[in-house]
Protein backbone atom coordinates (compact mmCIF):
# COMPACT_ATOMS: atom_id res chain seq x y z
CA UNK A 1 0.00 0.00 0.00
CA UNK A 2 1.29 3.36 -0.70
CA UNK A 3 0.20 6.16 1.80
CA UNK A 4 0.34 10.16 0.79
CA UNK A 5 0.37 12.04 4.29
CA UNK A 6 -0.03 15.77 4.10
CA UNK A 7 1.93 16.34 0.70
CA UNK A 8 2.49 20.05 0.09
CA UNK A 9 4.64 21.11 -3.04
CA UNK A 10 5.75 24.39 -4.61
CA UNK A 11 7.52 25.92 -7.45
CA UNK A 12 8.96 29.41 -8.21
CA UNK A 13 7.63 31.34 -10.43
CA UNK A 14 9.86 34.67 -10.87
CA UNK A 15 10.53 35.84 -7.68
CA UNK A 16 7.35 34.33 -5.89
CA UNK A 17 6.42 31.04 -5.22
CA UNK A 18 3.45 29.16 -6.53
CA UNK A 19 1.89 25.97 -4.56
CA UNK A 20 0.59 23.33 -6.59
CA UNK A 21 -0.10 21.03 -4.18
CA UNK A 22 -2.04 21.93 -0.82
CA UNK A 23 -1.46 18.82 1.62
CA UNK A 24 -2.74 16.00 0.04
CA UNK A 25 -3.69 12.76 1.60
CA UNK A 26 -4.75 10.08 0.57
CA UNK A 27 -4.16 5.95 0.34
CA UNK A 28 -3.48 3.66 -2.57
CA UNK A 29 -4.15 -0.16 -2.12
CA UNK A 30 -2.34 -2.78 -2.92
CA UNK A 31 -3.83 -5.73 -5.82
CA UNK A 32 -6.51 -2.72 -7.12
CA UNK A 33 -6.30 0.10 -9.89
CA UNK A 34 -5.86 3.12 -7.98
CA UNK A 35 -7.03 6.36 -10.04
CA UNK A 36 -6.04 10.09 -9.60
CA UNK A 37 -8.84 12.09 -11.32
CA UNK A 38 -9.14 15.78 -12.24
CA UNK A 39 -8.57 18.32 -15.02
CA UNK A 40 -6.11 19.39 -16.66
CA UNK A 41 -3.51 21.57 -14.46
CA UNK A 42 -5.06 20.53 -11.18
CA UNK A 43 -1.98 18.93 -10.07
CA UNK A 44 -2.33 14.94 -10.92
CA UNK A 45 1.16 15.07 -12.74
CA UNK A 46 3.11 16.97 -9.96
CA UNK A 47 1.45 14.44 -7.13
CA UNK A 48 2.32 11.29 -9.48
CA UNK A 49 5.98 12.80 -9.67
CA UNK A 50 6.09 13.32 -6.00
CA UNK A 51 5.03 9.83 -5.43
CA UNK A 52 7.56 8.21 -7.33
CA UNK A 53 10.28 10.68 -6.20
CA UNK A 54 10.94 12.26 -9.46
CA UNK A 55 9.75 15.25 -7.32
CA UNK A 56 10.39 15.47 -3.48
CA UNK A 57 7.62 17.35 -1.69
CA UNK A 58 8.02 20.26 0.60
CA UNK A 59 6.02 18.86 3.31
CA UNK A 60 4.65 15.31 3.80
CA UNK A 61 5.06 11.98 3.55
CA UNK A 62 4.94 9.17 1.24
CA UNK A 63 4.90 5.55 2.55
CA UNK A 64 5.99 2.66 0.50
CA UNK A 65 4.13 -0.37 2.98
CA UNK A 66 5.76 1.83 5.62
CA UNK A 67 8.94 2.76 3.82
CA UNK A 68 9.00 6.90 3.92
CA UNK A 69 10.36 7.92 0.61
CA UNK A 70 10.67 11.26 1.85
CA UNK A 71 13.77 10.42 4.23
CA UNK A 72 15.42 8.29 2.12
CA UNK A 73 19.33 8.42 1.21
CA UNK A 74 20.29 7.64 -2.24
CA UNK A 75 20.85 3.88 -1.85
CA UNK A 76 17.95 3.14 -0.72
CA UNK A 77 15.67 5.25 -2.95
CA UNK A 78 17.43 3.36 -5.68
CA UNK A 79 16.71 0.42 -4.11
CA UNK A 80 13.06 1.09 -4.20
CA UNK A 81 12.85 2.29 -7.23
CA UNK A 82 13.55 -1.70 -8.77
CA UNK A 83 10.28 -2.32 -7.45
CA UNK A 84 8.69 0.46 -9.00
CA UNK A 85 7.70 0.41 -13.03
CA UNK A 86 6.16 3.08 -14.73
CA UNK A 87 4.04 4.23 -17.93
CA UNK A 88 4.84 7.34 -19.20
CA UNK A 89 2.39 9.80 -21.22
CA UNK A 90 4.24 9.68 -24.93
CA UNK A 91 5.03 5.55 -23.99
CA UNK A 92 9.27 6.70 -23.37
CA UNK A 93 10.62 4.17 -25.21
CA UNK A 94 14.16 4.23 -26.20
CA UNK A 95 13.59 5.50 -29.91
CA UNK A 96 17.43 3.54 -30.39
CA UNK A 97 16.27 0.15 -29.27
CA UNK A 98 14.00 -2.50 -30.76
CA UNK A 99 10.83 -3.88 -28.18
CA UNK A 100 13.02 -6.53 -27.28
CA UNK A 101 15.74 -3.85 -26.32
CA UNK A 102 13.19 -1.86 -24.59
CA UNK A 103 12.05 -4.60 -22.43
CA UNK A 104 15.01 -6.67 -21.61
CA UNK A 105 16.67 -3.03 -20.79
CA UNK A 106 15.67 -2.97 -16.87
CA UNK A 107 16.64 -6.43 -16.95
CA UNK A 108 20.14 -6.32 -18.12
CA UNK A 109 20.61 -3.56 -15.74
CA UNK A 110 19.14 -5.03 -12.61
CA UNK A 111 18.36 -9.15 -12.95
CA UNK A 112 21.11 -11.63 -11.95
CA UNK A 113 18.92 -13.91 -14.70
CA UNK A 114 21.55 -15.44 -17.42
CA UNK A 115 20.88 -13.85 -21.01
CA UNK A 116 18.52 -16.46 -22.04
CA UNK A 117 16.44 -16.14 -19.36
CA UNK A 118 16.62 -12.54 -19.77
CA UNK A 119 15.19 -12.95 -23.01
CA UNK A 120 12.56 -15.72 -22.28
CA UNK A 121 11.49 -13.06 -19.73
CA UNK A 122 11.14 -9.85 -21.70
CA UNK A 123 9.38 -12.52 -24.76
CA UNK A 124 7.01 -13.67 -21.63
CA UNK A 125 6.34 -9.09 -21.68
CA UNK A 126 5.96 -8.98 -24.59
CA UNK A 127 3.41 -12.19 -24.99
CA UNK A 128 1.52 -10.83 -22.16
CA UNK A 129 0.81 -7.46 -23.67
CA UNK A 130 -0.41 -9.15 -27.10
CA UNK A 131 2.73 -7.95 -28.97
CA UNK A 132 3.91 -11.21 -29.80
CA UNK A 133 5.79 -10.62 -33.31
CA UNK A 134 7.13 -6.88 -32.93
CA UNK A 135 9.93 -8.29 -31.08
CA UNK A 136 12.09 -6.73 -33.80
CA UNK A 137 10.28 -3.37 -34.29
CA UNK A 138 11.93 0.17 -33.19
CA UNK A 139 9.25 2.53 -31.83
CA UNK A 140 8.60 4.72 -34.81
CA UNK A 141 7.67 1.41 -36.28
CA UNK A 142 4.18 0.73 -34.17
CA UNK A 143 1.03 2.66 -33.48
CA UNK A 144 0.45 4.48 -30.50
CA UNK A 145 -1.44 2.23 -28.44
CA UNK A 146 1.59 -0.91 -29.66
CA UNK A 147 4.24 1.58 -28.31
CA UNK A 148 1.98 2.24 -25.11
CA UNK A 149 1.37 -1.80 -24.56
CA UNK A 150 5.42 -1.98 -25.45
CA UNK A 151 6.06 0.17 -22.14
CA UNK A 152 4.15 -1.85 -20.19
CA UNK A 153 5.89 -4.56 -20.81
CA UNK A 154 9.38 -3.02 -20.14
CA UNK A 155 7.32 -1.65 -16.56
CA UNK A 156 6.66 -4.69 -15.84
CA UNK A 157 9.64 -6.99 -16.58
CA UNK A 158 11.27 -6.84 -13.23
CA UNK A 159 8.11 -7.98 -11.45
CA UNK A 160 7.25 -4.38 -10.06
CA UNK A 161 5.19 -3.77 -6.54
CA UNK A 162 4.25 -0.69 -7.66
CA UNK A 163 3.36 0.49 -11.26
CA UNK A 164 2.34 4.13 -11.97
CA UNK A 165 0.84 5.05 -15.43
CA UNK A 166 0.66 8.56 -16.32
CA UNK A 167 -2.11 9.08 -18.50
CA UNK A 168 -1.97 5.72 -20.36
CA UNK A 169 -4.87 6.57 -22.94
CA UNK A 170 -3.61 10.03 -24.13
CA UNK A 171 -3.49 10.02 -27.85
CA UNK A 172 -5.23 6.84 -28.22
CA UNK A 173 -8.87 6.15 -29.73
CA UNK A 174 -11.72 4.95 -27.19
CA UNK A 175 -10.95 0.71 -28.33
CA UNK A 176 -7.63 1.25 -28.14
CA UNK A 177 -7.88 3.16 -24.73
CA UNK A 178 -10.59 -0.06 -23.39
CA UNK A 179 -7.49 -2.21 -24.08
CA UNK A 180 -5.05 -0.89 -22.39
CA UNK A 181 -7.42 -0.20 -19.51
CA UNK A 182 -8.00 -3.72 -19.47
CA UNK A 183 -4.37 -5.02 -19.69
CA UNK A 184 -3.68 -2.35 -16.66
CA UNK A 185 -6.36 -3.58 -14.64
CA UNK A 186 -5.72 -7.65 -15.33
CA UNK A 187 -1.88 -6.69 -14.77
CA UNK A 188 -2.82 -5.48 -11.10
CA UNK A 189 -4.83 -8.43 -10.24
CA UNK A 190 -2.88 -11.02 -11.70
CA UNK A 191 0.20 -9.77 -10.07
CA UNK A 192 -1.11 -7.97 -6.84
CA UNK A 193 0.54 -4.99 -8.05
CA UNK A 194 -0.02 -1.96 -6.20
CA UNK A 195 -1.09 0.32 -9.23
CA UNK A 196 -1.64 4.39 -9.50
CA UNK A 197 -3.17 5.80 -12.96
CA UNK A 198 -3.08 9.22 -13.21
CA UNK A 199 -6.23 10.10 -15.55
CA UNK A 200 -8.86 12.39 -16.73
CA UNK A 201 -10.70 9.86 -18.83
CA UNK A 202 -14.00 9.40 -17.76
CA UNK A 203 -14.29 5.69 -19.68
CA UNK A 204 -10.61 4.37 -17.45
CA UNK A 205 -12.73 6.05 -14.23
CA UNK A 206 -15.93 4.29 -14.98
CA UNK A 207 -14.17 1.42 -16.42
CA UNK A 208 -11.51 0.20 -14.04
CA UNK A 209 -11.91 3.03 -10.84
CA UNK A 210 -11.78 0.59 -7.92
CA UNK A 211 -10.20 3.59 -5.96
CA UNK A 212 -10.61 6.84 -6.85
CA UNK A 213 -8.77 10.19 -5.68
CA UNK A 214 -10.17 13.49 -7.11
CA UNK A 215 -7.78 16.32 -6.99
CA UNK A 216 -9.32 19.65 -7.34
CA UNK A 217 -6.65 22.67 -7.33
CA UNK A 218 -4.06 20.60 -5.77
CA UNK A 219 -6.75 19.69 -2.84
CA UNK A 220 -8.28 16.06 -2.13
CA UNK A 221 -11.71 17.09 -3.36
CA UNK A 222 -13.17 13.32 -3.19
CA UNK A 223 -12.16 10.06 -2.53
CA UNK A 224 -14.34 6.61 -3.62
CA UNK A 225 -14.73 3.96 -5.89
CA UNK A 226 -16.44 4.00 -9.68
CA UNK A 227 -19.60 2.80 -8.14
CA UNK A 228 -19.87 5.80 -5.56
CA UNK A 229 -19.50 8.29 -8.41
CA UNK A 230 -22.64 8.42 -9.71
CA UNK A 231 -24.56 8.93 -6.51
CA UNK A 232 -22.09 11.39 -4.72
CA UNK A 233 -23.19 15.78 -4.23
CA UNK A 234 -19.49 17.00 -4.85
CA UNK A 235 -20.11 20.15 -7.16
CA UNK A 236 -16.74 20.06 -8.11
CA UNK A 237 -16.33 16.43 -8.90
CA UNK A 238 -20.17 16.71 -10.54
CA UNK A 239 -18.59 19.14 -12.98
CA UNK A 240 -15.87 16.93 -13.73
CA UNK A 241 -18.07 14.05 -14.34
CA UNK A 242 -20.63 15.37 -16.04
CA UNK A 243 -18.44 17.34 -18.34
CA UNK A 244 -19.15 15.37 -21.68
CA UNK A 245 -22.73 15.33 -22.81
CA UNK A 246 -22.97 11.33 -22.49
CA UNK A 247 -22.15 10.99 -18.68
CA UNK A 248 -24.94 13.80 -18.69
CA UNK A 249 -27.38 11.48 -20.49
CA UNK A 250 -26.43 8.37 -18.48
CA UNK A 251 -27.08 10.90 -14.74
CA UNK A 252 -30.16 11.85 -16.64
CA UNK A 253 -30.96 8.42 -17.26
CA UNK A 254 -30.45 7.26 -13.77
CA UNK A 255 -32.12 9.97 -11.95
CA UNK A 256 -35.13 8.98 -14.40
CA UNK A 257 -35.45 5.47 -13.72
CA UNK A 258 -33.90 5.52 -9.91
CA UNK A 259 -31.31 3.59 -10.90
CA UNK A 260 -29.07 2.47 -7.87
CA UNK A 261 -26.42 -0.02 -7.75
CA UNK B 1 22.05 40.19 -13.43
CA UNK B 2 24.08 38.30 -16.54
CA UNK B 3 27.06 37.36 -13.40
CA UNK B 4 24.51 35.75 -11.61
CA UNK B 5 23.15 33.81 -14.19
CA UNK B 6 26.03 32.73 -15.41
CA UNK B 7 27.23 31.61 -12.47
CA UNK B 8 24.27 29.68 -11.94
CA UNK B 9 24.92 28.14 -15.04
CA UNK B 10 28.59 27.35 -13.80
CA UNK B 11 27.31 26.02 -10.55
CA UNK B 12 24.65 23.92 -12.14
CA UNK B 13 27.03 23.03 -15.05
CA UNK B 14 29.71 21.52 -11.68
CA UNK B 15 26.67 19.64 -10.51
CA UNK B 16 25.91 18.08 -13.52
CA UNK B 17 29.41 16.91 -13.79
CA UNK B 18 29.16 15.38 -10.48
CA UNK B 19 26.49 13.11 -11.33
CA UNK B 20 27.98 11.88 -15.01
CA UNK B 21 31.46 10.71 -13.11
CA UNK B 22 29.96 8.33 -11.19
CA UNK B 23 30.51 4.61 -10.92
CA UNK B 24 28.62 3.09 -13.68
CA UNK B 25 25.58 0.81 -12.66
CA UNK B 26 26.73 -2.04 -14.63
CA UNK B 27 30.15 -2.24 -16.18
CA UNK B 28 29.15 -4.02 -19.08
CA UNK B 29 26.75 -1.86 -20.38
CA UNK B 30 29.21 0.64 -20.10
CA UNK B 31 32.05 -0.46 -22.12
CA UNK B 32 29.32 -1.27 -24.37
CA UNK B 33 28.15 2.45 -24.49
CA UNK B 34 31.57 3.36 -24.42
CA UNK B 35 32.61 1.47 -27.88
CA UNK B 36 29.17 2.90 -29.54
CA UNK B 37 29.90 5.89 -28.55
CA UNK B 38 33.62 5.86 -29.92
CA UNK B 39 32.24 4.49 -33.29
CA UNK B 40 29.28 6.99 -33.85
CA UNK B 41 31.40 10.03 -32.55
CA UNK B 42 34.75 9.31 -33.82
CA UNK B 43 34.65 6.63 -36.77
CA UNK B 44 31.02 8.16 -38.07
CA UNK B 45 33.38 11.35 -38.43
CA UNK B 46 36.21 10.03 -40.32
CA UNK B 47 35.05 10.97 -43.90
CA UNK B 48 33.99 14.65 -42.72
CA UNK B 49 37.41 15.22 -41.12
CA UNK B 50 39.39 13.81 -44.51
CA UNK B 51 37.18 15.93 -46.91
CA UNK B 52 37.54 19.02 -44.50
CA UNK B 53 41.42 18.33 -44.19
CA UNK B 54 42.22 17.49 -47.91
CA UNK B 55 40.88 20.88 -49.10
CA UNK B 56 42.01 23.16 -45.94
CA UNK B 57 45.66 21.45 -46.78
CA UNK B 58 45.24 22.48 -50.26
CA UNK B 59 44.47 26.26 -50.09
CA UNK B 60 47.31 26.52 -46.91
CA UNK B 61 49.54 25.39 -49.53
CA UNK B 62 48.12 27.84 -52.28
CA UNK B 63 47.75 30.42 -49.99
CA UNK B 64 51.17 30.69 -48.39
CA UNK B 65 52.56 29.79 -51.91
CA UNK B 66 50.63 33.28 -53.28
CA UNK B 67 51.63 34.96 -50.53
CA UNK B 68 55.63 34.43 -50.02
CA UNK B 69 57.28 36.06 -52.63
CA UNK B 70 60.20 37.28 -51.39
CA UNK B 71 63.02 35.46 -53.28
CA UNK B 72 65.09 35.44 -49.75
CA UNK B 73 62.50 33.14 -48.43
CA UNK B 74 63.46 29.58 -49.10
CA UNK B 75 61.34 27.57 -51.54
CA UNK B 76 60.46 24.99 -49.12
CA UNK B 77 59.26 28.01 -46.92
CA UNK B 78 55.89 26.67 -48.23
CA UNK B 79 56.14 22.95 -46.85
CA UNK B 80 56.90 23.91 -43.68
CA UNK B 81 54.50 26.88 -42.74
CA UNK B 82 51.99 24.84 -43.72
CA UNK B 83 52.85 21.92 -41.56
CA UNK B 84 52.97 24.72 -38.69
CA UNK B 85 49.56 25.99 -39.06
CA UNK B 86 48.28 22.27 -39.55
CA UNK B 87 50.15 20.79 -36.59
CA UNK B 88 49.84 24.20 -34.26
CA UNK B 89 45.87 25.14 -34.95
CA UNK B 90 44.32 23.14 -37.90
CA UNK B 91 44.17 20.06 -36.66
CA UNK B 92 43.40 20.80 -33.37
CA UNK B 93 41.73 23.73 -32.85
CA UNK B 94 39.75 24.51 -35.89
CA UNK B 95 39.23 20.94 -36.67
CA UNK B 96 37.20 20.89 -32.98
CA UNK B 97 35.50 23.79 -33.99
CA UNK B 98 34.25 22.02 -37.24
CA UNK B 99 33.51 18.98 -34.87
CA UNK B 100 31.60 20.72 -32.53
CA UNK B 101 28.95 21.65 -35.28
CA UNK B 102 28.53 17.70 -36.22
CA UNK B 103 29.63 16.03 -32.88
CA UNK B 104 28.06 18.89 -30.25
CA UNK B 105 24.65 19.57 -32.40
CA UNK B 106 24.62 15.34 -32.72
CA UNK B 107 24.91 15.25 -28.77
CA UNK B 108 22.86 17.83 -27.19
CA UNK B 109 19.58 16.74 -29.60
CA UNK B 110 19.90 13.02 -29.10
CA UNK B 111 19.92 13.99 -25.05
CA UNK B 112 17.34 16.89 -25.41
CA UNK B 113 15.08 14.48 -27.40
CA UNK B 114 15.69 12.37 -24.43
CA UNK B 115 14.82 14.97 -22.01
CA UNK B 116 11.64 15.93 -23.42
CA UNK B 117 10.22 12.76 -24.69
CA UNK B 118 10.64 11.81 -21.07
CA UNK B 119 12.73 8.87 -21.79
CA UNK B 120 15.50 10.43 -19.36
CA UNK B 121 12.96 9.92 -16.11
CA UNK B 122 12.25 6.51 -17.42
CA UNK B 123 15.57 6.15 -16.68
CA UNK B 124 15.90 7.47 -13.39
CA UNK B 125 12.67 6.10 -12.24
CA UNK B 126 14.26 2.46 -13.09
CA UNK B 127 16.99 3.78 -10.04
CA UNK B 128 19.67 4.60 -12.79
CA UNK B 129 21.65 7.32 -12.86
CA UNK B 130 20.74 8.70 -16.01
CA UNK B 131 23.49 11.42 -16.57
CA UNK B 132 26.07 8.88 -15.52
CA UNK B 133 24.63 6.40 -17.66
CA UNK B 134 23.77 8.49 -21.10
CA UNK B 135 26.49 11.73 -20.73
CA UNK B 136 29.58 9.34 -19.27
CA UNK B 137 30.44 6.91 -22.18
CA UNK B 138 29.94 9.83 -24.89
CA UNK B 139 32.63 11.67 -23.05
CA UNK B 140 34.95 8.88 -22.19
CA UNK B 141 34.25 7.89 -25.71
CA UNK B 142 35.10 11.28 -27.36
CA UNK B 143 38.68 11.79 -25.30
CA UNK B 144 39.54 8.53 -26.59
CA UNK B 145 39.00 9.06 -30.10
CA UNK B 146 39.63 12.48 -30.92
CA UNK B 147 43.18 12.42 -30.47
CA UNK B 148 43.38 9.65 -33.73
CA UNK B 149 41.26 12.00 -35.83
CA UNK B 150 43.94 14.59 -34.91
CA UNK B 151 46.70 12.61 -36.30
CA UNK B 152 44.18 11.49 -39.44
CA UNK B 153 43.58 15.01 -39.84
CA UNK B 154 47.12 16.25 -39.58
CA UNK B 155 48.28 13.42 -42.07
CA UNK B 156 45.61 14.01 -44.64
CA UNK B 157 46.07 17.82 -44.70
CA UNK B 158 49.61 17.32 -45.43
CA UNK B 159 48.93 15.43 -48.09
CA UNK B 160 46.04 17.32 -49.46
CA UNK B 161 49.11 20.00 -49.80
CA UNK B 162 51.15 17.42 -51.46
CA UNK B 163 48.58 16.47 -53.78
CA UNK B 164 48.26 20.50 -54.99
CA UNK B 165 51.52 20.33 -55.99
CA UNK B 166 51.34 17.08 -57.73
CA UNK B 167 48.42 17.90 -59.21
CA UNK B 168 49.37 22.09 -60.39
CA UNK B 169 53.05 21.92 -60.02
CA UNK B 170 52.38 25.64 -57.45
CA UNK B 171 55.34 24.00 -55.47
CA UNK B 172 58.00 21.68 -56.46
CA UNK B 173 56.88 18.20 -54.71
CA UNK B 174 60.72 17.54 -53.57
CA UNK B 175 60.62 21.06 -52.08
CA UNK B 176 57.28 20.91 -50.77
CA UNK B 177 57.76 17.19 -49.00
CA UNK B 178 61.97 18.62 -48.08
CA UNK B 179 59.68 21.96 -46.49
CA UNK B 180 57.45 19.70 -44.31
CA UNK B 181 60.18 17.53 -43.10
CA UNK B 182 62.58 20.56 -42.19
CA UNK B 183 62.79 21.92 -38.76
CA UNK B 184 60.25 19.50 -37.06
CA UNK B 185 59.35 20.00 -33.54
CA UNK B 186 57.89 16.80 -32.58
CA UNK B 187 56.31 18.71 -29.48
CA UNK B 188 54.04 20.73 -31.58
CA UNK B 189 52.23 17.00 -31.85
CA UNK B 190 52.26 16.37 -28.87
CA UNK B 191 50.64 19.72 -28.11
CA UNK B 192 47.77 19.12 -30.68
CA UNK B 193 47.17 16.11 -29.48
CA UNK B 194 47.28 17.33 -25.68
CA UNK B 195 44.57 20.36 -26.71
CA UNK B 196 42.09 17.75 -28.36
CA UNK B 197 41.91 15.72 -24.98
CA UNK B 198 40.56 19.35 -23.95
CA UNK B 199 38.55 19.92 -26.66
CA UNK B 200 37.18 16.66 -26.61
CA UNK B 201 35.70 17.24 -23.14
CA UNK B 202 34.40 20.36 -23.57
CA UNK B 203 32.55 19.64 -26.66
CA UNK B 204 30.91 16.53 -25.22
CA UNK B 205 30.00 18.18 -21.29
CA UNK B 206 28.62 21.29 -22.69
CA UNK B 207 26.71 19.26 -25.30
CA UNK B 208 25.99 16.83 -23.03
CA UNK B 209 24.62 19.68 -20.40
CA UNK B 210 22.66 21.30 -23.27
CA UNK B 211 20.90 18.55 -24.11
CA UNK B 212 20.23 17.72 -20.65
CA UNK B 213 18.80 20.17 -19.04
CA UNK B 214 16.80 21.28 -21.54
CA UNK B 215 12.96 22.20 -20.59
CA UNK B 216 10.25 22.38 -23.82
CA UNK B 217 9.62 20.97 -26.87
CA UNK B 218 11.45 20.42 -30.39
CA UNK B 219 11.85 24.36 -30.37
CA UNK B 220 13.70 24.08 -27.11
CA UNK B 221 15.92 20.64 -28.36
CA UNK B 222 16.80 22.96 -30.92
CA UNK B 223 17.90 25.82 -29.34
CA UNK B 224 19.73 23.74 -26.96
CA UNK B 225 21.53 22.20 -29.86
CA UNK B 226 22.40 25.81 -30.92
CA UNK B 227 23.70 27.32 -28.07
CA UNK B 228 25.50 24.26 -27.19
CA UNK B 229 27.52 24.41 -30.42
CA UNK B 230 27.92 28.18 -29.49
CA UNK B 231 29.06 27.74 -26.36
CA UNK B 232 31.22 25.12 -26.95
CA UNK B 233 33.16 27.02 -29.83
CA UNK B 234 33.46 29.88 -27.38
CA UNK B 235 35.33 27.60 -24.64
CA UNK B 236 37.65 25.79 -27.17
CA UNK B 237 38.91 29.21 -28.28
CA UNK B 238 39.15 30.21 -24.67
CA UNK B 239 40.90 26.70 -24.11
CA UNK B 240 43.16 27.34 -26.69
CA UNK B 241 44.19 30.50 -25.98
CA UNK B 242 44.63 29.52 -22.24
CA UNK B 243 47.05 26.25 -23.20
CA UNK B 244 48.75 27.74 -26.12
CA UNK B 245 50.30 30.27 -23.68
CA UNK B 246 50.84 27.97 -20.90
CA UNK B 247 52.39 25.03 -23.39
CA UNK B 248 54.26 27.20 -25.92
CA UNK B 249 55.85 30.24 -24.01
Amino acid sequence: MIQVQNIRKSFAEGDSTREVLHGITADFFDGKTNLIIGQSGSGKTVLVKNIVGLFMPDEGHILYDGRDITVMDRRQLKDLRKEIGMLFQGSALFDSETVMGNVMFPLKMFSTLSHSEQMDRAQFCIDRVNLTGSEKKYPSELSGGMQKRAAIARAIALNPKYLFCDEPNSGLDPKTSIVIDELLSDITHEYGITTIINTHDMNSVMGIGENIVFINKGHVGWIGTKDEVYDQDNDDLNNFVYATDLFRDVRKYRLVHGYKK
Amino acid sequence: MVITRSLESFGNYCMFLWRVFGVPEKWREFFKRYMSEIYKLGIDSIPLIVIVSLFIGALCTILIKLNINNPLLPRYAVGLSTREIILLEFSSSILCLILSGKIGSNIASEIGTMRVTEQIDAIDIMGINSANFLVMPKILGLITILPFLVVICMATSLFGGYLICVLTSIVDVDTYIYGIQTMFIEWYVWFALIKSLFFAFVISSISAYYGYTVQGGSVEVGKASTDAVVMSNIMILLVDVILTKVMLQ
